[in-house]
């Protein structure tokens, strides 16, 4: 192992002093899992710009700094802050955690239809393990990714969602993560597993928001598993403190004739990061869409892999970005059609407004294209909002704050328009709203 | 109302207007005549203060006040209305969202409460009614997937609603039919009135039939090369730029 510079060290040994109190510690599956995570991590170190994934996004700020384990607190959280974060008119199956750790008087999952199992990951472990082994252990559980090895080593808790066969959910469940950041930086590792059985439905909401300011990491990992002809509906906001760093990692895998549409808005932290890998099988679809929303000096990330490794899917990709002050976003999609993927149709777009010089972006559409019958498409667009449909609003009255807002607020809310939920669309209206009337302040 | 002096107007560099006086007092309508590429939008541009256009000579006095020193949202408020020659397509812009916040900063600017939704949805409609105006169009973003005629329509609707004191309207006869010019005209004729004033600029002398004008000017190579009443557009139908000597050069706009 070479000497590292970071304190990936330092994850190292306080890992060595915490595997005893770990849930589910005594599962010697899991025991085994944990271990080897950390040695993968161990051999990695944190990423680096030389690392080609992460060229545009360094992680040296975070790395400077050892974070404990967030703690689990009782209390210090009330409903009220719960309330400020859900949908209007939306009522959910509500699943509350405060820094990581499970609240279940916070919670509010009501009544759940026979053949839906949601609880916390770390009861699921107590009550029900067999249940997750194959889940966690699967192959590629590890990669060669730093964050989800060290999350493997470390998660607690997170939110377990199955569904059996032909189930559908009428509600969304909601998987409300909270993080106080109290004095002593801290991390949490969230882990959801997301099993959706043959034709059942489901739509996720997850968020991440802090009710006041903090200097905290989220390390999240949501893996998903959809079985043929499954349909989820993955809607995320990251709504992290502006102290805050937040990496997290989607994995889904989509059986034959399976649907999965996500969308992300990400809005908060210092430095985020939102990676989703998609494994599609055949005959399926998959929707990404997303905005990310960022100002003084904030970096927001979104990576995607699409990975088309079966024949005849669709795959449609969509992210804008906003970048005011000296903000950083980033776009990194890649598109793979494997030798076996013919008749693939796959589009990806990348478009982001600039609101002032110094603001910036970098944008990198990667394809890799192994089979020939395909229909494949990306196209990136950058620019400033449009000075002559500027000077048209002004000439109307608007002053240039509002004209601007209206522009900007188009500009994402063409994107929002495409999910499906009224309430979710005014969900996630209001939060690029609350955005924009910062900066306008 | 509105006084222009020896205006001398330069686009990037190049002198598009190059001496122009007028005097429009309040209950005239004037029309600004002349070949394509003579100065018309350079003109109306500048009275609404779109970036990059400068004077480089002479003055403009708006009720007094010196109007190239005022942002196009004050020269709005203040009661000056552009319509547009091609209105701007925003997609995502709801068109009556758009309008609700424009007549309500303008309402405010003149010390008029601001309109609840459901008082700017009756004067919407009434409007809308006067100009024919489909309600549904206006459920539309802004401009987009509008008809040539349409987004004239949509002009003289928004200036219906804004009751400016001084409308330019920058060819917002071209591209309609006959039908859609008498709208238009009507819905012009509606703002005529003793406090007001409004320059119609075009090409051709049609609308004119509609909305009479007390002077016309012809404008050519930026400068006025004649005024005149009302038969001195007739008098253009007639004989054409070519026989006041003009060319009518369509590669300059």
């Amino acid at each position: 192992m070479a000497a590292k510079t970071d304190t990936s060290e330092a994850y190292v040994h306080r890992f060595a002093e915490a595997k005893a109190t770990l849930a589910g510690h005594g599962l010697p599956w899991l025991a085994g899992l944990r271990e080897r995570a950390i040695e993968r991590f161990a051999a990695l170190g944190f990423p680096t710009r030389r690392i080609e994934e992460w060229k545009f996004t360094d992680l040296r700020a975070l790395t400077r700094t050892t974070f404990s384990p967030a703690p689990r607190l009782a209390n210090g959280v009330t409903g009220d802050a719960v309330g400020r974060f859900l949908p209007a008119d939306l009522p959910s199956h509500l699943l509350v955690f405060v820094n990581g750790h499970h609240r279940a008087d916070l919670s509010d999952v009501g009544e759940l239809p026979a053949g839906v199992r949601l609880c916390g990951l770390a009861e699921a472990l107590a009550e029900a393990p067999e249940l997750l082994e194959e889940q966690l252990c699967r192959d590629g559980a590890l990669d060669g990714h730093a964050p989800l090895a060290l999350n493997t080593a470390f998660m607690t808790d997170g939110a377990v969602l199955m569904l059996a066969r032909g189930v559908a959910l009428e509600r969304p469940v909601h998987l409300l993560f909270l993080a106080t950041g109290d004095e002593a930086p801290a991390v949490a590792h969230p882990r959801n597993i997301i099993v959706a059985e043959a034709a059942s439905r489901a739509t996720v909401i997850e968020t991440y928001a802090a009710p006041a300011a903090g200097a905290y990491w989220t390390n999240a990992v949501t893996d998903i598993v959809m079985e043929a002809d499954a349909s989820v509906r993955h809607v995320k906001v990251q709504a992290e403190s502006h102290d805050a760093f937040h990496l997290a990692v989607t994995r889904v895998r989509l059986a034959k004739g399976s649907a999965y549409n996500s969308f992300v808005a990400s809005v908060g932290g210092r430095l985020a990061r939102n990676e989703i890998t998609a494994v599609l099988g055949e005959g399926v679809e998959c929707r990404l869409g997303g905005v990310y929303l960022a100002r003084g000096r904030q970096h927001l990330d979104t990576t995607t892999l699409i990975d088309h490794a079966r024949p005849a899917s669709f795959s449609n990709e969509h992210y804008r970005g906003v970048l005011d002050d000296s903000a950083h976003g980033v776009f990194q999609g890649k598109i793979i059609i494997r030798p076996d993927a013919q008749k693939t149709d796959a589009h990806q777009l990348n478009k982001n407004l600039l609101l002032s010089r110094t603001a910036h972006v970098d944008t990198k559409p990667e394809l890799e294209i192994h089979a020939d019958d395909v229909k494949c498409s990306h196209g990136a667009a950058t620019g400033a909002l449009d000075a002559e449909a500027l000077f048209y609003l002004r000439s109307r009255g608007l002053d240039t704050d509002l004209a601007q807002r209206l522009l900007i607020e188009a500009f994402v809310g063409e994107i929002i328009d495409e999910v499906e939920t009224t309430a979710l669309r005014a969900h996630l209206r209001r939060v690029a709203a609350a955005w924009l009337t910062q900066v306008n302040k | 109302m509105l006084k222009i002096r020896n205006l001398h107007v330069a686009v990037d560099g190049k002198e598009i207007l190059r001496g122009i006086t007028l005097d429009v007092n309040a209950g005239e309508v004037h029309a600004i005549m002349g070949p394509n590429g003579s100065g018309k939008s350079t003109l109306a541009y500048l009275l609404a203060g779109r970036e990059g256009y400068a004077a480089t000579e002479g003055e403009i006095l708006y009720d007094g006040r010196d109007l190239l020193a005022l942002e196009p949202e004050e020269r709005a408020r203040e009661g000056v209305f552009l319509g547009f020659q091609y209105p701007v397509e925003i997609p995502g812009v709801g068109s009556m969202n758009f309008l609700k916040s424009a007549v309500n900063a303008v309402r405010k600017h003149r010390g008029q409460p601001e309109l609840d939704a459901m008082d700017f949805l009756k004067l919407a409609r009434q409007t809308m009614k006067l100009l024919e105006i489909d309600e549904a169009l206006l459920s539309r973003p802004l401009n987009v997937g509008f008809s040539g005629g349409e987004k004239k329509r949509n002009e003289v609707f928004q200036m219906a609603m804004l009751e400016p004191r001084l409308a330019i309207l920058d060819e917002t006869d071209s591209g309609l039919d006959v039908d859609a010019l008498k709208v238009v005209a009507k819905g012009i004729n509606a703002l005529r009135g003793e406090t007001r004033a409004i320059v119609l600029i075009t090409h051709y002398q049609r609308l004119l039939n509609y909305v009479v004008p007390d002077q016309v000017h012809v404008l050519a190579d930026g400068r006025f090369v004649k005024s005149g009443g009302k038969e001195l557009a007739l008098e253009i139908e007639d004989q054409g730029y070519a026989a006041l000597g003009l060319r009518d050069n369509s590669a300059a706009a």
